[in-house]
């Protein structure tokens, strides 16, 4: 039993319904809120049109939202805050997810950069970009990464999330495990890992998976999202099956696990509270879980259906973590 | 100072390798045991796509290097798994032993879609004198970084004053030249160090050795030994396109000296290489490999079309 709910409050922003961006035509992925004086950031990753090809890029860009009102939008984006990286570069093909976090004066992005591989689609690392005008845009320091595959994380280094407890940055991520090869296309599984920092660019791996794996041995684990709470960390997550995932079976959900020290965590899934609607945009999957808090309410953004294929949803908790 | 010529001393036509007469025994590498001078090299196979797979073999060697005593015919060690670094061949292959083992840096190919390869460093060791040797982990122990963005390969460790240290080469980028068809990359000399030899900390971004033919000139496979009270790297480089067809864009044997392995000054005359035309070596000199053996001071190095033909060796006189 849990002492909390999470109510479902809807979707402020659906990627279909804006016009004039064209490197935005679907996708609104991984939420990652920042909180400014007046209004929420949402920082998301979203895709123009796919290639002839059918390949697609992705991009991150930003949606401020009401604090009064987290479902109304108060400004976005004109442009993507990254370009693509350089030939040859981590991130030439695209730029997701991405986590922003406060660093003296500027405000320093980590993201994962993707590639496109010969014999698996891609493969990523974490790079870092920071910016100088309030979140806005973001420049890069150097063409390279700053987290990539190490001797027991071999590739598929992605999803940061980056936070600092105490006097040091944490660096919440996901690294590839296997390729698994399902009907003769090869499908990453991934696990959560952690890496700590005194100054954010020289970082110390735990090399351990940080949550045990429940619904089989090759479950994928993404967007570990920790938030400190009652005097513990809460890690919501979302987790998958290794084969088959597009459906709504074996897709992706909501994860939860605790800690007291954020390097040992407890999982209990029955805590992450979300459940699948009975119909609509998120009536199939639950993933990338962000927890946020403004003014004294806690708040989830989350995704649905396609995998943010049609935006993000926010709920509220009722309760207490 | 000058280097000694033994000629060519590998011919891969002359044995059975992997790969059923492709030829290519590329970066020669040795390891001197008490009575035989085990050289490992990189041999090619084609893949079932007709693409080349780099494999490690090696050939034990009379110390004087003018006897070829027996040939491996097996790769020391398998292709790396799907989605990893090395899934698409190790070359170069760089041995070296710590305490009863020999570890050996491996440098893994994979490729890529929007240019041909990207590579990282791996670390294997041998528990069976160097026969056959597995991975410390399926990933690699160095790759890019932020000022060094790809193409981190070519490593070379030796301990000196109690640490380890790896010379490598590091990619600043791809270029797309007038006249080529595919982008050409261009890589230079870097450098890290480490107190147990599997956690590194490099020297971010930092070309050791200043360029000869400008900003886009590519340098490749370093390798570094004692002599006297300094140091002499040997490291081979090229222009960054043209470089397959025309011989006077090629590989060329570079030379650095160094007092304290933090500054270099490069002098790619000294000591003295004498390139001869028409010879096996006439068109091009590359992946140099510095030893001792018996107490000389012995480059391995190969010559014409990447080491389509075999390596060669040469012995320092005159220091």
């Amino acid at each position: 039993m849990t002492s909390y709910r999470w109510t479902k409050l809807g979707r402020p922003f659906v990627p279909q319904q804006i016009e004039g961006r064209p490197w935005l035509r679907s996708f609104a992925q991984a939420p990652h809120t920042l909180l400014l004086e007046d209004r929420i950031r949402v920082y998301f990753s979203c895709r123009p049109e796919p290639d002839a090809r059918g390949q697609f890029v992705s991009y991150s860009a930003w949606v401020d939202l009401d604090r009064r009102d987290p479902l109304r939008v108060i400004d976005m984006a004109d442009e993507p805050i990254l370009p693509l990286g350089g030939l040859g570069c981590f991130d030439e093909f695209g730029t997701y997810p991405v986590s922003v976090i406060q660093q003296g004066e500027v405000l320093r992005a980590y993201y994962a950069g993707w590639t496109r591989c010969e014999s698996v689609p891609f493969d990523t690392a974490i790079g870092t970009a920071i910016s100088r005008d309030g979140g806005k845009t973001f420049q890069r320091e150097g063409d390279g990464p700053v987290l990539a595959a190490s001797l027991n994380e071999p590739f598929v280094i992605s999803g940061p999330k980056i936070r600092r407890f105490g006097n040091q940055y944490q660096l919440f991520y996901i690294a590839g495990r296997c390729w698994k090869m399902v009907d003769g296309r090869a499908e990453p599984v991934y696990k959560i890992r952690m890496a700590t920092s005194d100054d954010g660019l020289n970082w110390q791996r735990e090399d351990r998976d940080l949550i045990e794996s429940r619904i089989e041995v090759d479950e994928a684990q993404a967007s570990p999202d920790v938030f400190e709470a009652n005097g513990r960390f809460h890690m919501f997550f979302c987790y998958r099956h290794s084969a088959g995932f597009r459906g709504k079976e074996k897709g992706y959900r909501i994860g939860y696990a605790s800690s007291t020290d954020m390097k040992h965590w407890t999982r209990d899934d029955a805590k992450a509270g979300l459940e699948l609607s009975e119909e609509g945009w998120d009536s199939e999957m639950l993933a990338y879980p962000h927890i946020f808090q403004v003014d004294g309410v806690t708040y989830m953004a989350y995704l649905g259906n396609g995998v943010g294929r049609e935006g993000f949803g926010i709920a509220r908790l009722e309760g207490e973590l | 100072m000058h280097w000694r010529k033994f000629g060519r001393i590998f011919n891969p036509f002359e044995h059975e390798l992997p790969g059923a007469g492709a030829g290519f025994a590329q970066s020669p590498q040795a390891v001197v045991f008490e009575d035989f001078v085990r050289i490992y090299f990189s041999t090619r196979a084609k893949g079932v796509d007709g693409k080349f797979l780099s494999q490690v073999a090696f050939a034990d060697f009379s110390k004087d290097l003018q006897q070829v005593l027996r040939v491996n015919t097996e790769p020391v060690l398998a292709l790396g798994g799907l989605g990893c670094f090395d899934e698409h061949g190790i070359f170069p292959f760089s041995p070296t032993p710590v305490g009863n083992e020999i570890w050996a840096y491996t440098t893994g190919w994979s490729r890529r879609v929007a240019v041909s390869v990207e590579t990282a460093v791996g670390l294997v060791i041998s528990r069976d004198g160097g026969a056959t040797f597995e991975r410390a982990g399926p990933g690699p122990v160095l790759g890019p970084s932020i000022h060094e963005p790809c193409l981190v390969g070519d490593a070379f460790v030796r301990r000196f004053d109690g640490r380890f240290h790896m010379w490598t080469m590091f990619g600043t980028g791809w270029k797309h030249f007038p006249g080529e068809a595919a982008p050409d990359r261009i890589y230079k000399i870097g450098h890290a160090s480490s107190l147990d030899g599997i956690h590194w900390t490099k020297d971010e971004g930092r070309a050791l050795v200043p360029d000869r033919l400008g900003p886009d000139e590519c340098q490749a496979l370093p390798a570094v030994i004692r002599v006297g009270q300094r140091y002499l790297m040997v490291f081979c480089y090229r222009e960054a396109h043209g470089f397959r067809t025309d011989p006077s864009r090629g590989y060329r044997l570079g030379q650095a000296w160094s007092d304290d392995l933090v500054n270099w000054a490069r002098a790619d005359d000294l000591p003295r290489f004498e390139l001869e035309a028409g010879a096996w070596d006439g068109d091009m000199v590359c992946y140099p490999h510095l030893t001792e053996i018996d107490g000389r001071i012995v480059l391995l190095y190969n010559g014409n079309a990447f080491g389509r033909e075999g390596f060669g060796a040469a012995v320092l006189e005159g220091a």
